[in-house]
């Protein structure tokens, strides 16, 4: 059977921190794997942090929605914003940063949307009615009883 | 956040004391470690033991805190809890940066000058 969960915050870096975590404890205590939540953390964190720094950029933060929803086997989470849409209504590409030049010359940043596309097994992006509707889905083998039953 | 120094003859050793080195702490992550490593000796140990979770933004204010320490300075990582290293595998940085298990690995005479 289906699990569902969700959850909204506002768009700052701090109820961000709040929303992530509280996503992190259901996805817990509904058994799936602490090393495969670590990394649904990571591409969560990541999309979320797109949408405060750049969907809600020059415009006051507005709301964040999450939805989760835990099949046997898959793990959809959903991440819904009303702020501006990706450029040319695609989703970036998620290159690789390159990290064999010189120290002085290293990416601080970028690694975002590489780290998505790494870590979900699908992505899926739509704009409707003046929201972005990120989907990223995960393979997960829950091995609690709980999330079985 | 905090982040607390041990000085020895020739090691600085950083430890993070913070769960998490996030989009909301990056930026004083990299204003504290400016100001941890203004000065001191050529080599700084990070000790992240303490810290569970990164993201690309604390991954990006390890590496200014690095560029921070300029070219004569050296920044190695020690106590990678098994989520930081695999942001810092994912991202190739291991293989920028030295990364050891555990503080006294980092430490130890054999890896002194390493």
């Amino acid at each position: 059977m289906v699990k569902t969960f969700a959850c909204s915050f506002t768009a700052t870096n701090l109820d961000a921190r709040q929303g992530i975590q509280s996503v992190v404890s259901k996805l817990r205590s509904l058994g799936v794997p602490g090393a495969r939540v670590d990394e649904v953390q990571i591409a969560l964190t990541e999309a979320v942090n797109n949408v405060v720094e750049h969907a809600y950029e020059g415009s006051p933060p507005g709301d964040v929605r999450i939805r989760g929803e835990l099949f046997p086997e898959r793990l959809w989470i959903s991440i819904q914003d009303a702020g501006s849409p990706f450029p040319k209504g695609e989703l970036p590409e998620g290159k690789p940063a390159d990290v064999s030049g010189p120290a002085d010359s290293l990416p601080e940043g970028g690694f975002g949307w590489f780290l998505i596309r790494e870590l979900a097994s699908q992505v899926q992006y739509e704009r409707s009615e003046g929201n972005n509707n990120l989907s990223l889905c995960f393979e997960i083998q829950v091995t609690s009883p709980s999330a079985n039953s | 956040m905090s982040l607390t120094t041990t000085m020895t003859d020739d090691v600085q050793i950083v430890k993070v004391n913070a769960e998490r080195i996030d989009a909301a702490m990056a930026i004083q992550f990299k204003e504290d470690m400016r100001t941890e490593t203004e000065s001191g000796p050529s080599r700084v140990i990070l000790d992240l033991s303490e810290v569970q979770f990164i993201d690309s933004s604390g991954l990006g204010a390890i590496v200014a805190a690095m560029k921070q320490l300029g070219g004569s300075r050296k920044l190695d990582l020690a106590g990678l809890t098994p989520m930081v290293e695999k942001v810092f595998r994912l991202t190739r940085m291991d293989t920028v940066f030295d990364l050891y298990g555990s503080l006294s690995e980092a430490t130890a005479p054999a890896n002194a000058n390493s």
